[in-house]
């Protein structure tokens, strides 16, 4: 089966006073048609910046992304405006994504106005048919995005994004700012949306707990590179990366443990502007040798379909 | 028992604007200066249904005389009626500061819409033009252009107009930067908006409330300038009443009959005071952080 | 012999009870309203909660739920004049901090009752040095002079893991986790016997946020501080809290110790909190959400206010506010379905 995007090598620099800051550095990814990707990382990892890449929104340094095996690396205008219409984004922030000034079906519609697909009447049918298709009350049609809470945002978001009929759509932390009992809500609708639809997602976010609920395979980001990457659920049974094993163990569990070893990095996150070679989780890691600070770390398969990036990985 | 659901069907088309008047409403100030305003305004444009008589009628059996009920504002140097030449005196200040400022807010909104949107060399280019511009002062300026291309209302707004050009294109060029980095401006990148469209269909609705206030205050400044223009000659000409102009004029008079320069000073004053007082209320009422 | 042992055990025992019972905070029947162009919002509505002394209190809610307005009364910072405290009472360490005079407020802030907030970025002044608004903090309540001052604070800054040679550096030079660290070493630093945290650690990474947590465990140790952590993220509350209050609309419909709420929860609010949460050991085909949404607080509704959500939801419900039950000595809850296990308790241990 051929991947529906595929990335290989990927990198984004962003010139700033002091040099170069390396946002995403050798990203290879490949995502099959219908599957999730989850993508996961803390601050500063470069998350967000792959997300933009993939869109188009941000213009790669170097680098190639393919789409349906076609590179889609720099497009010209056509070539771009055939792409939106595959790939879409539903963004983090229910409030900032939306623009104030416009009602529910303004906002719903304009990509079909944009492309000319669809014209009165029957826009304003697909329009109703995206909004129950969200869960939104027809009712709402006129209303502006500050009068609702923040989940209907979010699937007025998603109605959006799904105006066009995409192929593959980026969620760049879709849920992480909604009321937790709003989120499964969200949650729910994304999975039947992606049954329903045969989508494809890549879901980025820094929360483990609902990366590994939606997604099939994730990858942990670490400062623009992957550091491990494998089928969602062997990544929470066996994390081999000493970074994927401390996010783990530091997400707070609504349980009550008795005694639990938790692994508290030292330090903070390392620069990424001007890295030098050598692993860069290397400055935080307890199992980290002098070979660690030296040698960059490729990507290293341990288990089908399960990659880590760090050599000393069946030492520890 | 009225959940959220029900509370937004009632309140469906509360726009921004609504909620902004009602804050506007509150303000005592603001409500005074825009009525100020408003008097003014239908003063001047029903200046041929009140003025008692035409504003170049002069009899000069009845020259500097002082208010009375014939003459509610006294009579000129050649006995033309005080009060109908305010009104239509009115009429020169308000189209010169409507339409100078349209002038400042068309050319000076765009430049700075695409000098905030486009940023690095684009910005560059646009904004130290600008610059120059800003270091020559308004009334030189004005002077400058209306000397070269003669008196008269058309160059009169023109020279005010342009004199204004950088400010709004400062307030626009701050506003798109501020608001450009927003998610859905990226979403209507991805909806197959192109740069115009989301300048002007996405960005510029959204700054509108920066933009509105300096019009305003805009406004009374190019009220301000076309009289002191006018006062030195070289704006509006006799016979058209200008408030400068008649200040001007009744300069020579000042210890004798002073209510020929006291009434069009007080004009000015109050259209410039109700303009800056509508304009700081609107700058509440329209304050984003007051929005969510 | 044996009968000096037990008379120090019963001691012992006796002290701890004593201590327990000394209760640092009293709330009762609390009532705040916002009073807004829109209409007036009740924003907590007849809450209850006492803390014990050296207690870990965790405030759990959603959006809207009322925790922030409850810190925020406790400190009297409500938004004057919009914030208003219409009824009930709080005692701190048995005074009333309602009846207290501002000038009295001012010498309890920041000494006995201190205050951390959701977002680092925004609570540090950016034109002073990091070590020097630590410094301020001692010199407002103690008299003390600037050197001995500073001498304290750096040894605060040493305490929550910042080498105190960072003191004048400013807090744009420190990252979202380092600014949190020094927010707590201020708060911290006169010794306060009451802590609140409101959300301390939702704007930071995850892996920073295990270390200031375990920052905070230790802290609470060595200071003995009581605290107060409002917190929507229940995973928080199991590694902070020894007790739980779970507020919705401004009421608290469940109360109890940290097993009795992670182990026996009654409210079908907090029951539906914990299987709406994606849970890391267990996957599940569909997570369980609670339908609908809260009611909007401007007018809450008759009877039980998360009846429209509730799937355990009888007629009655919606008539009348429900009763609190108290279920032991800890736990209590506030809903009908809870009606007869008080008095079986009782059945079986009578």
């Amino acid at each position: 089966m051929l991947p529906l995007v595929e990335t290989k090598d990927l990198k984004k620099y962003f010139r700033v006073p002091d040099g170069w800051l390396h946002a995403v550095d050798g990203i290879n990814i490949s995502i099959d048609a219908g599957m999730t990707l989850g993508i996961v990382g803390e601050s500063g990892c470069g998350k967000s910046t792959l997300g933009r890449l993939l869109l188009q929104l941000l213009e790669p340094t170097d680098g190639i992304i393919r789409f349906q095996q076609k590179d889609v690396s720099s497009p010209n205008k056509g070539q771009l405006k055939e792409l939106r219409k595959d790939m879409q984004m539903i963004f983090q922030d229910p409030y900032s994504s939306l623009n104030p000034r416009m009602t529910v079906a303004e906002i719903i519609s304009e990509p079909m106005r944009r492309y000319r697909l669809y014209k009165g009447a029957e826009l304003r049918e697909r329009v109703v048919n995206l909004m129950n298709t969200v869960g939104l009350e027809q009712r709402l049609e006129n209303s502006y995005p500050h009068e609702l809470d923040g989940g209907r945002r979010q699937r007025i978001g998603i109605a959006r994004a799904l105006a066009l009929e995409p192929k593959f759509v980026v969620c760049d932390e879709p849920v992480s700012a909604l009321d937790v009992s709003i989120q499964a809500q969200i949650l729910n609708l994304m999975m039947d949306l992606q049954e329903e639809y045969g989508l494809t997602y890549m879901f980025i976010t820094h929360d483990l707990s609902v990366v590994k609920h939606i997604s099939d395979e994730i990858a942990v980001m670490y400062l623009g590179q992957i550091v491990e990457q494998s089928p969602a659920d062997r990544l929470f049974e066996q994390p081999r990366h000493p970074y994927s094993q401390a996010l783990l163990s530091a997400i707070p569990r609504p349980k009550i443990r008795k005694e639990q070893q938790r692994i508290i990095l030292k330090g903070e996150i390392s620069s990424p502007i001007n890295p030098t070679p050598g692993c860069r989780f290397a400055p935080r890691c307890i199992h980290a040798v002098d070979a660690c600070r030296t040698q960059n770390q490729e990507l290293i398969e341990v288990d089908q379909g399960h990659f880590v990036a760090c050599q000393r990985y069946d030492e520890i | 028992m009225q959940s959220r659901e029900e509370t937004n069907r009632s309140r469906k088309n509360y726009s921004l604007w609504l909620s902004a008047w009602r804050r506007l409403r509150k303000s005592r100030m603001a409500m005074f200066g825009l009525a100020l305003f408003a008097i003014i305004c239908l003063g001047a444009i029903f200046a041929d249904v009140i003025a008692p008589y035409p504003y170049d009628f002069q009899n000069l059996d009845e020259t500097f005389q002082f208010p009375s009920a014939k003459h509610w504002f006294g009579t000129d140097s050649v006995g033309r009626d005080i009060f109908s030449r305010i009104l239509y005196g009115g009429r020169v200040s308000l189209q010169i500061g409507l339409i100078s400022v349209l002038i400042s807010v068309t050319i000076g909104g765009s430049l700075g819409a695409i000098a905030g949107y486009y940023g690095g060399k684009t910005d560059n280019l646009i904004m130290r033009t600008l610059d120059i511009l800003l270091a020559i002062p308004a009334i030189l300026l004005a002077i400058t252009i209306v000397t070269a291309l003669g008196p008269g209302m058309f160059n009169l707004m023109l020279a005010i107009g342009v004199s204004s050009v950088p400010s709004f294109a400062r307030i626009v060029r701050a506003s798109i930067l501020s608001v450009k980095e927003q998610e859905f401006v990226e979403a209507a990148r991805l909806s197959g908006c192109n740069d115009a469209h989301i300048i002007f269909s996405h960005l510029v609705p959204n700054i509108m409330a920066p933009i509105i206030v300096q019009v305003t205050l805009s406004m009374a400044l190019s009220i301000l300038s076309a009289s002191s223009l006018s006062f030195i000659g070289l704006g509006i000409q006799p016979p058209m009443p200008e408030w400068g102009a008649m200040l001007s004029a009744g300069r020579a008079y000042i210890r004798n009959y002073s209510h020929i320069v006291l009434f069009p000073g007080l004009a000015i004053m109050a259209t410039i005071l109700s303009l800056n007082l509508l304009g700081d209320g609107l700058r509440d009422a329209l304050d984003p952080r007051l929005k969510n | 012999m044996a009968c000096v042992t037990h008379l120090i055990r019963a001691l012992r025992i006796s002290e701890q009870v004593m201590n327990m019972d000394e209760k640092i905070l009293e709330i009762e029947n609390l009532a705040v309203e916002y009073r807004t162009d829109d209409g007036v919002v009740k924003a907590v509505n007849g809450l209850d909660l006492t803390l014990e002394k050296g207690g870990t209190l965790g405030l759990v809610g959603e959006t809207g739920a009322g925790k922030t307005t409850t810190a925020l009364s406790i400190m009297r910072l409500l938004p004057d004049p919009q914030g208003v405290i219409t009824s009930g009472s709080i005692k701190f360490a048995g005074k009333d901090i309602l009846s207290m005079s501002k000038s009295e407020l001012r010498k309890v802030r920041g000494k006995h009752i201190s205050m951390v907030f959701q977002d680092p970025m925004t609570s540090l002044n950016p034109i002073l040095t990091v070590g020097d608004q630590i410094a301020e903090a001692i010199r407002l309540h103690e008299k003390i002079s600037h050197a001995d001052a500073a001498v304290r604070a750096q040894s605060m800054l040493e305490r929550v893991g910042i080498p105190a040679n960072r003191y004048s550096e400013y807090p744009h030079q420190f990252s979202g986790g380092m600014k949190q660290r020094v927010v707590i070493a201020i708060a911290l630093a006169c010794n306060p016997q009451l802590l609140i945290a409101d959300e301390p650690t939702t704007a930071l990474d995850v892996t920073i946020q295990a270390q200031v947590l375990a920052l905070m465990n230790n802290l609470k140790h060595d200071f003995k501080t009581s605290m107060i952590i409002i917190t929507h993220d229940l995973g928080v509350v199991a590694e902070m809290c020894d007790r739980v209050a779970i507020l919705y609309c401004g009421e608290i419909v469940e109360y109890g110790s940290l097993e009795d709420i992670f182990e026996r929860p009654e409210h079908p609010y907090t029951k539906g909190l914990f299987s709406s949460i994606p849970d890391l050991d267990t996957k599940v085909p569909r997570l369980t959400p609670i339908p609908g949404l809260a009611p909007d607080p401007s007018k809450l509704p008759e009877g039980c206010k998360f009846a429209n959500r509730c799937s355990m939801r009888m007629p009655e419900c919606v008539k009348a506010d429900p009763p609190v039950v108290n279920l032991d000595n800890l736990h209590r809850v506030k809903c009908l379905l809870a009606r007869g296990k008080d008095a079986k308790r009782h059945a079986t241990l009578g």
